[in-house]
């Protein structure tokens, strides 16, 4: 009998279907990773078992009964607990506050009680809370520790966590990983979500595969190897093929030199970054998540307040220098600088989702031409060509861009930045979340950016892409630069020690 | 299965789009039901009458049955269409301006100013632009007040307007006060500076007034739709992320929109006082502020739906006023009874369009049926729009797709 | 002096509970611009109870005042709540509405008690017994002189209105109910993830909070108008109304805050009429006089600027309010 069953699990949102089948089961005292690609349903599978969805068709069995789970309420009642990717914290109550939030234990009231527990249940595993610090003023691992104390307090059996690494730096995951053990001692039992293979073999006593909404097997961590999980996860072996040219003609292009930015919390974005683009060269910028990539890229295109350091972009004609500091993007554009800049954040910055095409694509050009009117003749020449050339997939260019598939949104907001043939093209992430042609288009169209002369900036999470991309790789971590290698031959651990190298201490490990 | 029964009865989604047809249909039902409730709840209230088909006739006849009421109405309606197209610039923005009433008022306030200072001082054509420069600066200025602190404080803006409405009414009471140290605290309307006439019908009395704000309905139409001005804001109502990527500054849009957001409610306070009563009141603002936010919000911000909203609400008080003496109230009131009440039934069907209910399978197969005749109409109305559409495009563009 | 304090209190109890009312609604989320228009729906419930209890004895009328106010504006609120709770709609819409509605139906219903109990010039005089009770003061109060008169002299609603509004603060600071109420205000979706009824707790705070608010439409009527009702009621208890919603930024959604903040307004609501007691020399005009009702709107508008420049974490709006919550928002 297992602590956990799932059989036949399907569940659809309008057309697409996120889980179709799938079966999988959990013992008491294991730790079991899902491993899978972004979007295989890995997340809305562990939703339906913490009560946030309710699966189509399928059953949930706790222990060999069939369960019925509407609500986590429920959930918590069969002693599951999720943790989810975005925390659900409330920013204005204190750590205790958020963790006896809805629940309802036979005694009175009593904040001050229910703190002496939470510093009690964090001593037996080992975490550090302060049980009266606002959330609004912890970091990423506090909130977290506060979400998984707040799923103990709750006598919680089965844990769940949503890639609870992604936000930590590598001495938290050490730390988290021994707590887990801790937790696994005592009987818990754990799944963890994750696309982090090193983390599979450290962590999990089994693995199980999500691909595409469907159960492809799991296989224990001590008898399998990472290349056979990764030939489950992606199916057949992807090798990435991207052609990459060899720079020509390279001048420097951008100086970023000592730059140190502020973020509107008032903590540093990046902090005394250094480095040069250079024109027909692609620089690759990895990091683990939130190193401070968003906050560069933004202080470039002139959306973050500067604190210290310079920007200068040079004129590729004159040769000039143009100061870049403390200008914001239409000041940018009217000193003649030629900067595009794909977002991470699509239709939240991008774009804008409720406006057509036409309205989409002449976001950089509407102050062009005659004065007061606008002009949509010409964006509305340019959208019909970005949506021929790109292979756009829609009704017509007067669709709202939010009706849009995530590939094709990314080819408008991409198209049009492109089309104002630019001299610096700064990516982020541009292929999250789409499929491999429309990944492959993209870099394409990164390549031939570069080969026409700009300099590319292109930040990605994927490090085979940015290996095989990129010409030269920054690596970030903590807002730092902790090194800048050639990308065609330096090698994925090398790569992969820099992004968790510290500049104050020692690499771990 | 222990299971089944425990499956909620429905779930909500959000629709993802819904045809042209339903959206009309639902809103027309949703306004029939609530005059019906609307003369249900007179005929059995009234004490002389019981008619209850009669209690549409008196709406009608409250607004067509002499050619003043006609122009009346007219007028009135293209008051409150004035005010609501006044309050989308702001809208598209998602400033929620609620000082519609003050912004009004101020405009009022100006206008009378104006006449009382000057009037006699200066012949009337010569009063005329000065009132109207008053006028729009004073709403403009009184909607800039809120937008400077929104601006730069992100200050509350929906409280502060809301405050300045009781102001200006203050302000009103003040200066009638000050004008006429003994009077009774109303006002008489002034000997100069109104606005001229096409004669003494009520067709002369109205018809310029009436236009007016058509004229500027169209413009603001415009003015969202194809200038620059227009796209920023929307850009800005939209994500100040993106107005923020694009390098517009989304304080100096804020400011200018709702410049002119107030400046509109301040020409409907110079014809309200300059060319309608030529005095002003405490509540000359017939609180059309909140109603304009109701009939912009109504209509999606289209402005042919705002028409035609405009003149239902303005439809249900004018009639509503014949009523009264028809089935024999004496309250004035009463029609803001039943405007809430449909105003509540138009409210409730922005939920049917923007959202589905799926049933329990069970449940589903009834509801099914009963709603399958409504959709099925609505459906093949939509197909059959499509097809004339097609059609029309079709003949008027051949020529184009040969050519291409 | 004695009389401007007591005066001042008698007012103050009303921003109060429109402002407890308020508060509590807004914790939920729910910017209920309603109120004002649910105040003068509870007024017309008051006056109803007063009616039905027919002078039948003091206890009777004040209970069924109570009752018929506190369900009347609960209903209001019910209209509101399913709207914006249940069918989701704008709240900020569906709140005007529901003032203009709330306005109309009083205004109505006031007119037809006027016809029925007599017009007497400013309006119809509600039940004698009734009113007595309600303003019969506290044991002692007459014998303790200023102090007596100021803080014991008032009717006994006024009591139970402070007593509301430590409650409330009581709960929303000490209890779970509380803990969960200002959670779903702050992050609903935190709330649910919790397993907080995030629906059941939008209703019944918007319910709560409009009945409170509704006794507080009731008070007016009975206690400062002493149970006159005039034709004007409706109008000047929904501008009290308005005063209420700008009152709850003012005392920062603190029901404890609420009853220094509701003092403080109650106090400039009539230190008009005091003016000779303050300036015993000053004289003023007509007109000059129609200026002094702007303080309390300007102080408001004052604190909205300066805490908003503050920028405080802990003193802002619920970071939910006005949102409508979708769970499977995604």
């Amino acid at each position: 009998m297992h602590q956990l069953e799932l059989k036949n699990i399907t569940k659809t949102f309008g057309s697409v279907v996120a889980n179709n089948n799938v079966s999988l089961t959990l013992d008491q005292g294991e730790i079991l990773s899902l491993l899978g690609e972004n979007g295989c349903g890995k997340t809305t599978l562990m939703n339906m078992i913490a009560g946030i969805y309710y699966p189509d068709s399928g059953s949930i069995l706790i222990n060999g009964e069939e369960v019925s789970i509407h609500s986590p309420i429920d959930a918590f009642k069969y002693g599951i607990g999720m943790i989810h990717q975005h925390f659900k914290l409330v920013d204005v109550f204190s750590a205790t506050e958020n963790i006896v939030l809805g629940y309802k234990d036979q005694e009175k009231f009593n904040i001050k009680k229910a703190a002496a527990k939470v510093k009690e249940i964090a001593d037996k595993y080992g975490f550090i809370i302060d049980p009266r610090k606002k959330i609004y003023d912890m970091s990423v691992s506090e909130k977290q520790t506060v979400e998984i104390v707040k799923v103990l307090y709750r006598g919680a059996n089965i844990l769940i966590l949503d890639e609870p690494t992604a936000v930590l730096t590598p001495q938290e995951t050490k730390k988290l990983f021994d707590v887990l053990r801790k937790m696994k001692e005592d009987g818990k039992s754990i799944i963890i979500i994750t696309h982090k293979l090193n983390e599979v073999m450290e962590i999990s006593d089994r693995v199980a595969v999500l691909r595409k909404g469907e159960y492809i097997g799991s296989v224990n961590s001590k008898e399998t190897t990472e290349s056979q999980l990764t030939e489950m996860m992606v199916g057949k072996k992807i090798e990435l093929n991207i052609e990459r040219t060899e720079p020509k003609g390279c001048v420097d292009r951008l100086i970023v030199n000592n730059l140190t930015t502020i973020k509107e919390d008032g903590l540093l974005g990046v902090d005394h970054v250094s480095f040069t683009a250079r024109s027909g060269e692609i620089l690759g910028i990895a990091g683990i998540a939130g190193s401070g990539q968003k906050e560069l890229l933004e202080a470039i295109a002139g959306l973050a307040k500067i604190k210290e350091g310079s920007l200068d972009y040079i004129e590729p004609h004159s040769g000039e220098w143009v100061d870049l500091c403390s200008k914001n993007p239409r000041q940018i554009r009217d000193l003649g600088v030629r900067l595009a800049f794909v977002p991470e954040d699509r239709l939240g910055m991008g774009l804008v989702g409720n406006m057509d095409l036409v309205d989409n694509v002449m976001l950089r050009s509407y102050e062009k031409g005659r004065p007061v009117i606008l002009d949509r003749k010409t964006p509305g020449k340019l959208t019909d060509q970005i949506v021929k050339d790109l292979e756009v997939v829609t009704d017509s260019v007067h669709t709202p861009v939010r009706r849009l598939s995530g590939g094709n949104v990314q080819k408008v907001l991409v198209g049009r930045e492109i089309a104002s043939v630019p001299k610096v093209l700064m990516a982020a992430y541009p292929v999250r979340g789409l499929d491999i042609n429309s990944s492959y288009l993209i870099y394409n169209l990164l390549n031939k950016e570069k080969e026409t002369g700009s300099a590319v900036i292109f930040v990605g999470e994927d490090l085979d892409v940015l290996l095989a991309l990129s010409d030269r790789l920054l690596v970030l971590n903590g807002g730092k630069v902790t090194g800048i290698v050639d990308a065609r031959t330096v090698t994925k651990e090398e790569v992969g020690l820099l992004m968790t190298k510290t500049v104050e201490s020692t690499v771990e490990e | 299965m222990a299971r089944e029964h425990k499956e909620p009865l429905f779930h909500i989604v959000k629709r993802m789009n819904m045809g042209g047809t339903s959206k009309v249909a639902i809103r027309i039902v949703s306004i029939l039901i609530g005059l019906i409730i609307g003369a249900i709840f007179v005929v059995a209230l009234s004490p002389t009458s019981h008619n209850f088909f009669g209690f549409f006739g008196s709406m009608v006849s409250g607004i067509s049955s002499t050619p003043r009421r006609l122009w009346l109405f007219l007028l009135e309606g293209s008051l409150l269409l004035g005010v609501s197209i006044a309050l989308v610039p702001a809208f598209k923005m998602k400033f929620w301006n609620l000082g519609g009433n003050g912004q009004i008022l101020v405009g009022c306030l100006a206008t009378c100013a104006v006449m009382f200072y000057l009037g006699g001082k200066l012949p009337d054509p010569a009063l005329w632009p000065i009132m109207l420069v008053a006028s729009v600066l004073a709403g403009a200025i009184w909607a800039l007040i809120p937008a400077l602190f929104k601006a730069f404080f992100k200050t509350n803006e929906s409280l502060f307007t809301l405050m300045l409405n009781y102001i200006a009414a203050i302000l009103i009471g003040y200066f009638i006060s000050l004008w006429y140290p003994t009077g009774t605290g109303s006002m008489s309307p002034l000997p100069h500076g109104a606005l001229p006439t096409l004669g003494n019908t009520p067709f002369g009395k109205y018809f310029l007034p009436t236009i007016i704000f058509f004229i500027v309905a169209i413009a603001i139409y415009f003015y969202l739709r194809f200038s620059k001005h227009g796209y920023e804001l929307s850009v800005v109502g939209e994500s100040e992320n993106t107005a923020r990527y694009i390098g517009i500054n989304v304080k100096v849009v804020t400011i200018r929109t709702m410049i002119l957001s107030g400046a509109l409610c301040g020409l409907v306070g110079f014809i309200l006082s300059g060319a309608v009563h030529q005095m002003m009141s405490v509540n000359m603002d017939s609180n059309m502020g909140f109603t304009g936010i109701m009939v912009a919000w109504l209509s999606h911000f289209n402005p042919a739906v705002m028409i035609l909203i405009a003149y239902f609400v303005t439809f249900v008080t004018r009639g509503m006023s014949q009523v009264n003496t028809d089935f024999g109230f004496t309250d004035e009131k009463l029609s803001s009874v039943i405007s809430g009440i449909i105003f509540f039934l138009l409210i409730a069907s922005e939920f049917f369009v923007s959202y589905r209910i799926v049933w329990r399978a069970d449940i589903q197969k009834v509801m099914d049926k009963i709603a399958y005749p409504f959709v099925k109409a609505c459906d093949s109305t939509d197909s059959l729009i499509k097809t004339i559409k097609v059609k029309l495009t079709t003949k008027k563009q051949p020529a184009k797709k040969e050519a291409e | 002096m004695v009389e401007f304090f007591f005066q001042a209190i008698g007012i103050a109890v009303i921003f109060l509970l429109g402002c407890v009312g308020e508060t509590l609604t807004e914790k939920s989320g729910h910017l209920n611009l309603g109120i004002p228009g649910i105040m003068c729906v509870g007024a017309a419930g008051g006056i109803l109870g007063v009616v039905v209890a027919n002078n039948a004895n003091g206890f009777l009328s004040i209970l069924l005042a109570v009752i018929f106010a506190a369900v009347f504006a609960a209903i209001a609120g019910g209209i509101y709540a399913f709207l914006t709770v249940t069918l989701r709609c704008n709240q900020n819409v569906t709140g005007l509405a529901l003032t203009i509605f709330g306005n109309g139906f009083s205004s109505v219903f006031i007119n037809n008690i006027i016809k029925i109990e007599g017009d007497s010039g400013h309006g119809a005089m509600l039940s004698e017994a009734g009113n007595k009770f309600f303003l019969a003061h506290l044991p002692f109060s007459d014998l303790l002189g200023w102090f007596g008169k100021i803080f014991l002299g008032h009717g006994v609603l006024i009591y139970v209105a402070i007593a509301i509004a430590v409650v409330a603060a009581i709960v929303l600071r000490f209890t779970r109910i509380g803990l969960n109420l200002r959670a779903v205000g702050e992050s609903p979706a935190t709330a649910d993830a919790a397993g907080i009824n995030v629906t059941a707790y939008k209703y019944s705070f918007i319910l709560i909070g409009s009945a409170i608010a509704g006794l507080g439409g009731m008070l007016y009527v009975m206690q400062l108008m002493h149970g006159i009702v005039g034709a004007e009621l409706a109008g000047t208890v929904e501008g009290i109304g308005w005063l209420c919603v700008a009152l709850v930024i003012f005392t920062l959604w603190k029901p404890a805050l609420a009853i220094l903040g509701s003092f403080i307004f109650g106090a400039l609501y009539i230190f008009p009429s005091f003016l000779n007691v303050f300036f015993p020399d000053a004289t003023f005009t007509f007109a000059q006089l129609k200026l002094f009702p702007l303080i309390p709107y300007v102080a408001t508008i004052i604190v909205l600027v300066v805490t908003s420049i503050i920028g405080n974490k802990e003193n802002q709006a619920p970071a939910a309010l006005g949102l409508s919550y979708f769970r499977e928002d995604r």
